[in-house]
């Protein structure tokens, strides 16, 4: 009965983020710029999120003791924008006007224009320091609100990452969990061969983390680890989330050239009729 | 002889101070709270106090995330550092956000002395001050210091106070008053104006009370904010004075005499002669010989102002 009930959840969930996979590809269709790749790689871990777990309210986007999330990978704006329009910040609308003159929704994330983000992004590196203080403040006033970040792999050879790392140990910040969107690929190409962050687990274990290592694309696992982050004290956690960049789309699956280029009018038909979806427009 | 106090001692005793008084007062350091006088705070406060290493990039991005919650998180190392390795978490964590969080920078300028060139920030207003939403404060002495930070605690909004390693003389008496974006008048003058911040207001002081004894009446203005900042102070004494010349322990390029020159280019065309370090870096020595060598000096001053009126 327990698992049935499971399995309707996840059934839901699985709905929703193909329609943000599909959200996705219209809204940078319509831009005509932006990064898919890394948004379509981070989609199950942002409903995970925001659908079922965190502390949130839509209609008080500041309440001071809602969960917190940090984009720090903040390319991948788009699989923001388009859970946050989905679970009701701001209108879905709006979407179409993604990186366009005068909109609310800057390239980057940035929490003064759009409801429901809670922290600027967009230089990598930066949001793991940022989630530091939030845990911080969690900390000091005794609130038991919950800070996650989302960061890249590629992202983790920003030295300000592991200054940060070092620094969530070191005050035991155990409010905080990370995901690591390991999805291998970078701009110039893999990871392995432009700068190899590897053994990763090894490094953030060795700085002190709780490290926990999960398909990035199974609610199951997802939501597995994050209970397992929540009962962990005295330390962080990170999940390494093993994704496929460009997942869900088949020609942009694993395909470095989709880090940062927008489909164009017959590309995005294409992929949103392999994700069982209808195009804007 | 005036009482002499560094302004990084006032800024100590001023956190403690707005500790008390301020419970989401939070302070931040990258191992240097005994120098940058945090330790102060911490001793009052440990629970507030976080010392973060030796790392001033999540120094910034970490304050920048105490700061969403409410926090007003004053973040503290050497100037240098401060504004030079944390230049750009400031940029995209700080200030485009526009958070409120207040970096009190020590050890600004020559007169950090013997540690030489690698720590004397000669380009941090400059580098602060071309940042949107940043408001930039330059105190000049100890008193003024304290009301800079409690007036940066009150202001929402990403500041910048820049502060010295030196004992400096003590100018204003306890019941001086700070306004953020306003120069003060310190002495009235007709020929010549000096517009002077930080630690060299009392140098400026000092050639205006020689060049009085020589005949020649030189106006001595306070620019504790460089930004944003005062504009009519500037254009006035640009209208009444025959030239003026700015003072700074910082580079001629982005600071101080900059902005000045910014201010007069625009609305009133009139002579500014830059004291400050001629774009080159400083060396290892004593601070008041450094400020010597370098020109930032009353006999400067005296040589800059008669070259004016010599015009």
């Amino acid at each position: 009965m327990i698992l049935e009930t499971r399995d309707m959840m996840y059934r839901d969930l699985e709905n929703i983020a193909k329609q943000i996979r599909i959200d996705i590809i219209n809204m940078l269709k319509e831009s005509g710029s932006g990064h898919p790749g890394g948004s379509l790689s981070a989609v199950e871990i942002l409903t995970a999120l925001y659908f079922k777990e965190m502390n949130i309210d839509p209609k008080n986007p500041r309440w001071p003791d809602r969960d917190r999330f940090v984009l720090s990978k903040g390319h991948g704006a788009p699989v923001l924008y388009a859970t946050l329009a989905m679970k009701g910040y701001f209108p879905k609308e709006e979407l179409n006007n993604l990186r366009k003159i005068d909109s609310m929704l800057q390239g980057h994330p940035d929490m003064k224009g759009t409801p429901g983000v809670d922290m600027t992004t967009g230089s990598l590196g930066q949001g793991i320091a940022a989630a530091n203080g939030m845990a911080l403040a969690g900390k000091i006033d005794n609130k038991d609100y919950r800070v996650y970040a989302l960061i890249g792999d590629g992202e983790c050879q920003e030295g300000i990452v592991w200054e940060a790392a070092m620094f969530a140990a070191h005050h035991g910040l155990d409010n905080i969990t990370v995901f690591l969107d390991h999805n291998g690929l970078q701009i110039d190409g893999p990871n392995k061969d432009v700068m190899s962050i590897e053994p990763i687990r090894d490094k953030f274990k060795s700085f002190g983390w709780h490290v926990i290592g999960i398909d990035g694309h199974s609610f199951g696992q997802i939501f597995k680890a994050i209970d397992e982050a929540k009962n962990i004290k005295g330390k962080p956690t990170i999940i390494i989330a093993e994704t496929v960049k460009g997942k869900g789309v088949s020609f942009m699956e694993n395909q470095v050239g989709w880090h940062g280029k927008a489909p164009s009018e017959e590309e995005a038909k294409k992929a949103i009729e392999e994700l069982g979806g209808i195009i804007n427009g | 002889m005036a009482n002499m106090i560094a302004t990084r001692d006032a800024y100590g005793e001023a956190l403690k101070e707005l500790g008390k008084k301020n419970k989401d007062i939070v302070v931040l350091d990258a191992d240097l709270s005994g120098s940058t006088k945090t330790a102060i705070f911490a001793k009052a406060y440990p629970d507030r106090f976080f010392n973060v290493g030796i790392a001033e990039q999540n120094l910034i991005g970490t304050a920048a995330g105490l700061a969403t919650t409410g926090k007003i998180p004053f973040a503290s190392t050497f100037a240098v550092f401060a504004t030079g390795r944390a230049y750009e978490i400031i940029r995209n964590s700080v200030c485009y956000p526009e958070l409120n969080v207040k970096i009190a920078a020590t050890h600004a300028g020559l007169t950090v002395g013997e540690d030489g060139a690698t720590h004397q920030a000669l380009e941090d207003m400059s580098l602060m001050r071309s940042l949107p939403n940043m408001v930039v404060l330059n105190p000049a002495d100890a008193v003024e210091t304290k009301q800079c930070i409690y007036k940066a605690a009150e202001h929402h909004g990403p500041v910048y106070i820049r502060l010295g390693r030196s004992k400096v003389p003590v100018i204003f008496d306890e019941d001086y008053k700070f306004e953020i974006g306003k120069g003060v008048e310190l002495r009235e003058g007709v020929d010549v104006t000096l517009i002077a911040t930080g630690i060299m207001v009392s140098k400026a002081l000092s050639a205006a009370e020689k060049l009085a004894k020589e005949g020649i009446s030189t106006r001595v203005i306070n620019m504790s904010t460089i930004k944003p900042i005062d504009e009519d102070i500037i254009i006035k004494a640009a209208n009444e004075t025959k030239g003026i010349v700015t003072i700074e322990e910082h580079n001629i390029i982005g600071g101080l005499g900059s902005a000045v020159a910014e201010v007069v280019s625009q609305w009133k065309p009139t002579y500014v002669e830059r004291i400050g370090t001629m774009d080159v870096f400083g060396e290892s020595g004593d601070g008041e010989l450094l400020l010597e060598k370098y020109g930032l000096n009353e006999g400067n001053i005296i040589d800059k102002v008669k070259k004016i009126l010599s015009k």
